[in-house]
Formats: structure tokens, C-alpha cells, sequence
């Protein structure tokens, strides 16, 4: 028995649900409560005690959840990133998820660093951030739909779509 | 023209489409 698969998957679920539960919580409740809590100036509430902690466990987990689907690859990781016959399927998914953690790392935090105070920034780039944090964020929203739909091909996928 | 992004039910409807197209390439294309 091989406990490696059986663990990483498990932990790939896990992180991947506090992933892409936060990213749901940030684009469905946060955004749009920010914008209410702006009209009666509070938002400092949000922004100082939520926000941070959300982005915490977000960018984290979003880490251990590639990794973790990276070891449940194991010796088929190239096959599924070179889009082999077969593993075309899962491939489409891993490579939405690699795009969906550089927007994370690379786009998301550094913005949100700057608009939370965490790093110095003048209103003008300020104001930059939160549209460049707002559009990776909305990006790995829509890329999540298709991701999901790849990864969790399992029977019923192959079945119905004949993936 | 309004980016699709900027609302949640556009971002929704461009993930499903997104993954019709997606899925087509690869059950034609790439299987």
C-alpha cells in the first residue's frame, strides 16, 4: 500500500478547500461587503482584523495545495503538464491551478501588501493595487470553474464526458 | 465593452465557458 497518493490527496483537498473557500469568501462577501462598510466608514474592521488573517491561510494554503497535487502526480507529473494522451484531462486542471497559484503569489499578495498598509505605496499606487488585486482575484474566480471540473474528473467524468 | 470580471455573474458565465472550450480541446484535440 502505498500511502503517498493516499495522503496528498487528502491534504490536497483539504488545502484546497480553504483556498478556494477563501478565494469565494474575498469575491463573494468581502468585496462587496467593503463596499457597504465604505459607505458608513467601517471598514477598518475588515481591513485591519480579517483581511490579513483571510490572506494568510489563503496564500498558504493555495502552496500546500499545488504541492500537494504535485506529490499526487508523482511520475505522471510531466505526462499531465505536457498534456500526454490520457492525461490531458487532469494536465488542463494542474495547469490552471499553476496559473491560479502565481496570481496568488505574484499578483494578489504583493497588491494587497500595499493596500492594507503592509507596504509602503502613495494613493495612486494604492489605487493601482486594488484593480490589479481585484482582476487576479476575479481571474482565479473563472479559472477556478474549469479547474474544479478537471480535477475532480473521476468516474462520472469519464463516464458523461469520456475524459 | 464592460469587462466581465468586473461582476460576479460575468466572471461565472466566463468560467463556464471557459470550461466548454476547455473541454472540447481536449476531448477533440488532445485525447
Amino acid at each position: 500500500m502505498d500511502l503517498v497518493p493516499i495522503f496528498a490527496r487528502w491534504l490536497h483537498f483539504l488545502a484546497g478547500v480553504m483556498w478556494i473557500g477563501l478565494l469565494y469568501y474575498f469575491n463573494f462577501v468581502q468585496v462587496p461587503a467593503l463596499k457597504a462598510a465604505a459607505a458608513d466608514n467601517t471598514a477598518a474592521g475588515i481591513t485591519k482584523h480579517v483581511a490579513p488573517r483571510a490572506l494568510f491561510y489563503f496564500r498558504w494554503a493555495s502552496l500546500v495545495t499545488w504541492l500537494a497535487g504535485a506529490a499526487l502526480l508523482g511520475g505522471q507529473f510531466v505526462n499531465a503538464f505536457t498534456l500526454s494522451k490520457g492525461m490531458a484531462g487532469i494536465g488542463v486542471g494542474a495547469w490552471l491551478g499553476t496559473i491560479m497559484l502565481f496570481n496568488v503569489w505574484g499578483l494578489i499578495w504583493p497588491n494587497q501588501q500595499k493596500i492594507l498598509g503592509m507596504k509602503p505605496a502613495t494613493d495612486e499606487e494604492k489605487n493601482k493595487a486594488r484593480r490589479i488585486a481585484f482582476l487576479a482575484s476575479r481571474t482565479n474566480v473563472m479559472l477556478s470553474i474549469p479547474m474544479l471540473f478537471f480535477m475532480a474528473g473521476g468516474w462520472s467524468h469519464r463516464g458523461t464526458f469520456g475524459l | 465593452m464592460k469587462n466581465p470580471l468586473d461582476s460576479l455573474w460575468g466572471t461565472i458565465i466566463a468560467g463556464v465557458i471557459l470550461t466548454a472550450i476547455l473541454y472540447a480541446v481536449v476531448k477533440n484535440v488532445l485525447n
